[in-house]
């Protein structure tokens, strides 16, 4: 288990090591990074005047060791717009992020998982048809227009809840979540709701035809008894690994989301500043969130090495 | 279940009918597909987005690009203030919807095309390559793939759309370019696959080259899979192109295209919402059946999940 999680581990830093090195030399695909960062009308000398300052004068090598340097001790420069470090004001967004994400991703289990077992085991079915759906609409439905359409119909014509922002129940010195998290959740949970319908119910059909099910049965247990416990259960190795992945989604892919909801997270300040051509903020904001993601990425792989025996002892 | 064991059966149906030869073959899963209703409604509606795309000038009744602000915001045709002028309605410059949404699809149809086109062929090579010489290339390429597939795409794909700025052939590019990986992998997974086959000992012990086995054993046995990954790489792209659209980073505004017409909406939701509705039932009309037909070539096609299936 020991050597399963050091050469992990050192897989996700060379990872990180590579973000990096993409994370810095993309600014320079155009040639000229500090042209990308000015207006259009700005004046030759308040060109120089900027490169100088922001370091960009120098040769490419030397400019991307100080980056790497500054990078791994969480230095990623100063916001040119916010004139603020920008790891500051990530952190700062990052709590309103974590709490869409999780409830998104919540709702995604809450109903795919039992959609999918439902589907799973009867397949043919009314709830299989049902299932099917769901996996389908999920794939299908763009989430930046039903976010649109949420608002449309959740927001102004039936008012339920609020069109947009963030508003937070304080409660022990603990900021909860309020109904304005709801639409943003449901527009964004969406696609993670239908791949885990698909993969539970492809799960299910799969195991269902095992050995140990007909074991299981002809030990008379009941039926829900055989899938909660030993169909479910051997659903749920390969399920860790899949959560852990579309969590990781879910916190770097609501970009849109969050920009229509102004949800005052890392997405929406990702197209905030790349509408004002805040570069810096923009590789602090890739940067942390391929960190997060590919630390989720970690996780999953150990606990599913954990559980799962067959996978630890394979690497070796 | 039947159609459990249709799909079974037809598995080793296809692989007989290919040792006779491609064009039985291509008969054959014309039938099948002839037969599964959700398959065949997914290709109709496919053929009916790229018909669109390709005879965009023919079918749009008025020019996408024409201004009438006397028209302006006009609704579709079936509300109250509607008029059949303008099935669909107009948007806030009184440009026709019907017409932009016709013409929107050659920009979505294009960047699909294009770009999976610049993924495949690229990623089919390298993920032969890996594949086939294997030992330390294929794990040096194949580390490379995992760690391109493992970071947050569409963060990345928004950075290098906010670098390169607005046009056709950069969004073509970032999407070719970002979707290598996974048709690499694919490519590769089978070609492990295939080289442990039956067929390919069956052709070394009778002295076949390994170029003439890389190039007619083992390339006609990519194209199953690699159609069917494709298919859903395809809706993807003209996912993410709309998204960027949304965002302003896709064409140039001045194009119509779905994402571009989205953005242009959202300004209007709460107004004049059909200038967002059709264009999100556009890209919701293309996925849709793309995903059909991508799921029914899954069933039929791809031979692993044949097996596993079930």
């Amino acid at each position: 288990m020991q050597r399963y999680i050091l050469s992990r581990l050192f897989q996700s830093f060379i990872m990180l090591v590579g973000v990096l090195f993409i994370v810095f030399f993309m600014l320079q695909l155009t040639g000229d990074p500090v042209a990308l960062m000015v207006s259009r009308n700005a004046s030759p000398e308040q060109v120089e005047e900027l490169r100088e300052e922001l370091g960009f004068n120098r040769p490419v090598m030397v400019q991307f060791a100080d980056f790497i340097s500054k990078a791994v001790r969480g230095d990623f420069g100063m916001s040119l717009r916010h004139n603020q470090p920008a790891m500051e004001l990530i952190l700062e967004r990052l709590p309103a992020t974590v709490e869409l994400a999780s409830i998104a991703l919540l709702f995604a289990m809450v109903v795919g998982i039992p959609l999918g077992l439902l589907g799973g085991a009867n397949p043919g079915s009314i709830w299989d048809a049902f299932a099917r759906g769901a996996g389908l609409i999920g794939q299908t439905i763009p989430n930046f227009w039903l976010a649109l359409i949420l608002i449309m119909v959740f927001a102004v014509n039936l008012g339920w809840f609020p069109s947009f922002g963030r508003e937070t129940w304080q409660f022990m010195g603990l900021a909860l979540p309020t109904k304005s998290v709801v639409l943003p959740a449901f527009a964004l949970g969406l696609f993670t709701m239908g791949q885990l319908v698909r993969f539970t119910r492809s799960a299910v059909l799969e195991i269902k035809n095992e050995d140990f099910v007909r074991t299981a049965y002809s030990k008379g247990l009941a039926d829900w008894r055989v899938y909660v416990k030993h169909i479910l259960r051997n659903a749920a190795i390969p399920l860790i690994s899949i959560l852990g992945v579309q969590f990781g989604y879910l916190l770097s892919g609501s970009i849109y989301i969050e920009t229509i909801f102004s949800w005052p997270g890392l997405g929406n300040l990702l197209a905030e500043s790349i509408g004002n051509r805040d570069f810096a903020l923009v590789q602090a904001i890739a940067f942390f969130t391929s960190l997060v993601v590919v630390s989720l990425n970690l996780t999953a792989d150990i606990a599913y090495g954990m559980a799962d025996p067959r996978i630890r002892y394979g690497e070796q | 279940m039947d159609s459990e064991a249709t799909i079974k059966s037809t598995g080793s149906r296809i692989d007989e009918e290919a040792e006779r030869g491609i064009w039985p073959k291509l008969i054959y899963v014309w039938r099948l597909l002839y037969r599964d209703k959700a398959g065949m409604l997914g290709l109709a509606m496919f053929l009916i987005v790229v018909a669109t795309a390709v005879f965009s000038p023919l079918l749009s009744p008025y020019d996408p690009l024409k201004q009438d602000l006397m028209a302006a915001k006009q609704p579709p045709a079936w509300s109250e203030k509607g008029d059949m002028s303008h099935i669909l309605g107009t948007d806030n410059l009184g440009r026709d919807m019907l017409s932009r949404i016709i013409y929107g699809s050659r920009v979505s149809v294009t960047v699909g095309f294009f770009g999976v086109l610049i993924a495949c062929s690229l990623g089919m090579t390298i993920g032969l390559v890996s594949g086939y010489i294997g030992g330390r290339v294929d794990s040096f390429i194949m580390g490379g793939v995992n760690m391109i597939l493992a970071l947050p795409y569409l963060v990345f794909v928004v950075f290098i759309a906010s670098i390169l700025g607005r046009s056709l052939i950069n969004v073509i590019l970032i999407f070719g370019f970002t979707n290598i990986p996974i048709f690499a992998r694919i490519t590769r997974g089978e070609v492990l696959r295939l080289r442990e086959s039956g067929f390919v000992e069956s052709a070394l012990s009778i002295g076949a080259t390994r170029t003439r086995i890389l190039f007619s054993h083992i390339l006609p046995n990519l194209l199953g899979p690699l159609i069917t990954i494709a298919t859903f790489e395809m809706s993807g792209m003209i996912f993410y192109e709309a998204g960027l659209g949304f965002l302003g980073l896709s064409v140039p505004p001045s194009t119509p295209s779905w994402g571009n017409m989205l953005a242009s909406g959202r300004q209007y939701l709460t107004i004049y919402p059909w200038i967002a509705t059709f264009p999100g039932l556009a890209i919701v009309f293309t996925g849709l059946g793309m995903n059909l037909f991508g799921d029914w070539l899954r069933d039929v096609l791809d031979p692993r999940l044949r097996r596993t299936k079930r």
